[in-house]
């Protein structure tokens, strides 16, 4: 029988990964997603795991480079400055085909910034995580639950494509406390091992060595490492969109949202339900590959979009390329920490409605 | 009696056996070149070698083999 | 007739593709001769560095990681707390090691991580055409320091050993040569004890190897060996910094 248990965001993405059978973390401290690191460090030595303060976000995502081309589920966590740290370790990570779980809790930026809540790293994760032509799986929580649940999807997807993942939550979904179910049932750490003919584990003499490594500098070698990785994301794009639909069957307007914002404009649009205002959202859950398909559907229908954003207007963008342009596209965005209340949400929805 | 056996292909005429070698019976060859366009080493009076392997042990790539 | 040298088994037949007379041939055969003395090649996980050795990968039998700049001691560590039993070693450049790595290189050392590091100090940047290392002396001309390393604004040259001989952790550093057949023999023994004390799990441990760059240095291969025993070991003395196994042998016979 599964538990229930009130946890903060920031712990259940660490329970939750545990479960699934990572026993190598490796971080830093940054706030507002210290607690992760708190917790492994009390969990991991009881389970035998790896708990590693690194000396820098930068020598962590090397750590975990070094423990995922072994094969084993590894993971780390920073927030907006340290993930900027980890570029090119991200870089390396998808250019070598590793799957590895980077966790980012977003603060307010740039630079140092703040330390409250924003998702202004949606371009950065989506676009451009480091240099170089490649994606990372992006996963956009919106309670506590989906804290938890998306570890497990992150590095199952991780895995299934060779390439890294990431928890792209607000600084809000790590440090709420909701009530959270995770599963008793727990992956065992040797399993996950198993599967991955890639992996450096020593050849054992028993097989040629294994390489690890994303140099290539013959250009056609090159080009064929990148033709072949974007083969990959293709079927990603296809098969692994993730979305929740909410109340768009009769929708007029379209609230596209994610993390805390969709949670005030799932308020806010019951309130103008209430109203009489015909408005649904859309909450993208896979931010990459981006629900492209249900926003274009929903452009047929609607007369126009609200992107309501903790960022200068970054997913805008994704919906304006999804919907090709077709409708308008409102926003109501705050920034610096400032999160919109379900009143300025409704008076956006019904600027929007007119 | 010492034999040694030369990678020719690998030699890239650097000269540290030459250097090396004590009794000075190695030389950088004045007429050969291999297919890389190096002048491999040759061993100027092979009855001379005792066989104490300093130029294999000064050797960057592996070109000799030495026996004894 | 017995073979009294050859090729080791943990070299792989990639031709080397270092310019002639660089030392890095001579550096991976004694890396490789240690791999085949304890018999782990089928156990070892080596980490390459950014530098002329970059495609070392090629190079040993072993499986291996390409790491980011400087990084390796890092990468190394997450291997190395993934599968203990493995025997993890990182092979790295002056640039990778002393400037950009030089935080991951302490914190290794620091750690006490249980992987051997093998430090190739030719005093240049090799790959990248000739820069100033933070191992380059002081007068020293390079691309980035065309008048001479000048101390005032570019600083002095960093010793490693003598950096981590000051901390707690390490169980072996010691600074060799491979400029001549002694010191190449010497060289040989430090490599090999430093992948033995992983091997019995005696902690972190670090060979430098003053090495040379001919290219880079302007200098045949023959001239750049003297300019090591002159110029570099006065500057980098030889010898054993650390050795935790010296320090108990002697504590047992007071």
């Amino acid at each position: 029988m599964s538990e229930k248990a009130l946890m903060k965001g920031n712990e259940a993405i660490a329970e939750a990964a545990i479960r699934c059978g990572c026993r190598h973390y490796f971080g830093y401290p940054i706030t507002p997603q210290t607690e992760i690191a708190a917790y492994m460090a009390k969990r991991m030595p009881k389970i035998g795991g790896t708990f590693l303060q690194a000396e820098s976000e930068i020598a962590a995502i090397n750590m975990v480079y070094g423990c995922a081309s072994t094969g084993r589920r590894a993971m780390t966590s920073s927030s907006s400055p340290g993930i900027s740290l980890k570029a090119e370790g991200i870089s390396y990570l998808a250019g070598s085909d590793l799957p590895a779980l980077i966790v980012n809790v977003q603060r307010g930026g740039p630079g140092l910034g703040g330390i409250q809540p924003s998702q202004s790293d949606y371009f950065f994760m989506t676009r451009g995580p480091g240099h170089g032509d490649f994606h990372i799986i992006v996963l956009a929580p919106a309670t506590v639950q989906e804290m938890a649940d998306m570890t497990r999807l992150a590095f199952e997807l991780g895995e299934k494509y060779r390439m890294p993942a990431m928890l792209l939550a607000d600084g809000t979904m790590g440090q709420m406390m909701e009530p959270v179910v995770l599963p008793e049932e727990q992956t065992d750490p040797a399993e996950v091992m198993k599967g991955k003919p890639w992996a450096t584990t020593g050849t054992e003499m028993k097989r040629p060595h294994n390489i690890v490594n994303s140099l290539y500098l013959k250009p056609d070698e090159l080009e064929k490492t990148n033709l072949a990785r974007f083969e990959r994301y293709a079927k990603l794009e296809a098969e692994e969109c993730r979305w929740e639909e909410y109340l768009m069957d009769d929708a007029e307007i379209c609230v596209v949202s994610t993390g805390i914002t969709a949670r005030v404009s799932k308020n806010a649009i019951a309130e103008c339900r209430r109203r009489g205002v015909k408005v649904g959202m859309i909450r993208p859950i896979t931010l990459y590959p981006f629900p492209k398909a249900p926003l274009a559907k929903a452009a047929e229908r609607v007369k126009g979009f609200l992107t309501v954003e903790l960022n200068m207007g970054q997913m805008r963008e994704d919906v304006e390329l999804a919907i090709r342009c077709s409708k308008p596209i409102a926003m109501c965005n705050r920034v610096g920490g400032m999160i919109p209340s379900v009143d300025e949400v409704v008076a956006a929805i019904e600027k929007e409605a007119k | 009696m010492a034999k040694l056996t030369f990678r020719e292909d690998l030699c890239k005429g650097c000269g540290l056996c030459v250097t090396a070698c004590p009794k000075k019976i190695l030389a950088i060859s004045k007429t050969k070149l291999n297919h890389k366009g190096h002048a491999p080493v040759e061993l100027t009076k092979p009855e001379e070698c005792v066989g104490c392997a300093s130029c294999a042990l000064m050797c960057p790539d592996c070109v000799i083999k030495v026996e004894r | 007739m017995a073979i009294v040298f050859q090729k080791p088994k943990s070299l792989t037949d990639a031709v080397l593709h270092y310019c002639p007379g660089c030392t890095h041939g001579i550096v991976h055969r004694l890396v490789a001769e240690a791999i085949d003395k304890l018999g782990v090649e089928g156990r070892t996980i080596g980490i390459a560095p950014v530098g002329c050795s970059v495609m070392a990968y090629d190079y040993f039998a072993c499986d291996m990681i390409e790491a980011s700049h400087g990084r390796a001691p890092a990468v190394a560590t997450g291997v190395k707390r993934s599968l203990p039993d493995r025997v993890v070693f990182t092979y790295q450049g002056d640039g990778d090691l002393a400037s950009i790595g030089l935080c991951e290189t302490v914190s290794a050392a620091c750690r006490g991580e249980n992987i051997t590091v093998i430090f190739i100090n030719n005093a240049i940047y090799g790959m990248t055409g000739g820069q100033m290392a933070p191992t380059s002396l002081v007068g020293q001309v390079t691309q980035t320091s065309p008048y001479g390393r000048d101390p005032a604004t570019q600083g002095m040259p960093i010793r490693i050993c003598e950096l981590l001989s000051s901390l707690d952790a390490p169980a072996y550093l010691a600074r060799v040569a491979v400029n001549s057949v002694a010191n190449v023999r010497k060289a040989g023994q430090a490599i090999l004890k430093a992948f033995t004390n992983q091997v019995e799990g005696k902690g972190f441990s670090l060979v430098e190897v003053v090495s040379t760059c001919p290219t880079n240095w302007g200098l045949t291969p023959e001239k750049a060996c003297q300019w090591v025993a002159e110029k570099m070991i006065p500057f980098y003395p030889l010898g054993v910094y650390k050795d935790k196994d010296a320090e108990a042998a002697k504590e047992a016979a007071k």
